[in-house]
């Protein structure tokens, strides 16, 4: 029976293992786009070159479903790594209470969000019908 | 948390003081990084939420689409491009640095060295990614 409390850093600290999970997501999704996101950046601005990019060379290649999962894993790590971050943020300069809850579930709104939005505009964009007569023809 | 709001006998410092205070207190290579990788992941996210809103214009067909590329290819946004090319680029190699201190014991005694060596690594591919971006604008 203890007749003092706690710090209250302490109290707040013990309830699970959520940061725990938290920091080791950052390392795995930092690491998983430390690849995918460079790629992707070297890819668009060095490579391609973003001038040549146009709505035909989007959809000429997403005509392989390969470029579909990649993009849509891109959008899946960035986002949850980068609202986990956010989070992280809120905490450091928001003090607890009404305006963290509702700074962070604004977070956690716009990821809804936009994942929904890139999920769509990936899984429902129509391949050219060129595009798919060609890929008939190699797969 | 609480404890700082009760206190509240002193007054809290103002901006520039408090940005002075930054400035003294000379955190050195860790401090800088720190809050480098801080406001890169911030401006990329910001950054993510157009992209995944320009990408899913896709949806509404080539004219939308393409008649929203303007935007890149404007001067202003160059710029900005450039600055997300760097703060990518900088996220990712301070990103492996504090996964390598972090997983790797002993690596701490090392940690100036690393900020030197990530440093080198980002302004290898920096440089000639940055030269092809802003090569586009004299063209």
């Amino acid at each position: 029976m203890s007749i003092y409390r706690t710090p209250r850093a302490e109290r707040v600290r013990a309830q699970g293992n959520f940061e725990l999970y938290a920091w080791f997501f950052m390392r795995v999704s930092g690491l998983v786009l430390l690849f995918i996101a460079v790629f992707h950046l070297l890819y668009m601005h060095l490579y391609a070159r973003v001038e040549t990019i146009d709505y035909a060379w989007v959809v000429q290649r997403w005509s392989h479903p390969g470029w579909r999962l990649y993009d849509w894993l891109l959008l899946t790590f960035a986002l949850s790594h980068g609202t986990n971050g956010v989070r992280t943020v809120i905490d450091d300069y928001v003090p607890r209470g009404l305006a963290n809850v509702v700074c962070k579930w604004t977070a956690f709104g716009l990821a809804l969000f936009f994942f929904v939005m890139g999920t769509q505009v990936i899984l429902t964009t129509k391949v050219p019908a060129a595009a798919l007569a060609l890929l008939r023809l190699v797969v | 948390m609480a404890s700082m709001r009760t206190a509240g006998t002193l007054p809290r410092p103002g901006l520039w003081r408090r940005l002075l205070g930054i400035l003294r207190y000379r955190g050195h290579e860790g401090q800088w990084s720190w809050m480098l990788h801080r406001a890169a992941g911030l401006g990329i996210i910001l950054f993510l939420y157009l992209h995944i809103f320009d990408i899913w214009l896709i949806g509404l067909g080539e004219e939308t689409f393409n008649d929203f590329l303007f935007l890149y290819s404007h001067p202003v946004f160059k710029m900005f491009e450039t600055f997300l090319i760097f703060g990518v680029l900088f996220h990712a190699v301070n990103g492996a640095r504090i996964i390598l201190v972090d997983l790797v014991p002993g690596m701490t005694r090392h940690q100036r060295k690393l900020v030197y060596i990530e440093t080198a690594v980002m302004l290898i591919v920096l440089v000639p990614t940055i030269w092809v971006t802003l090569e586009s604008l004299f063209r």
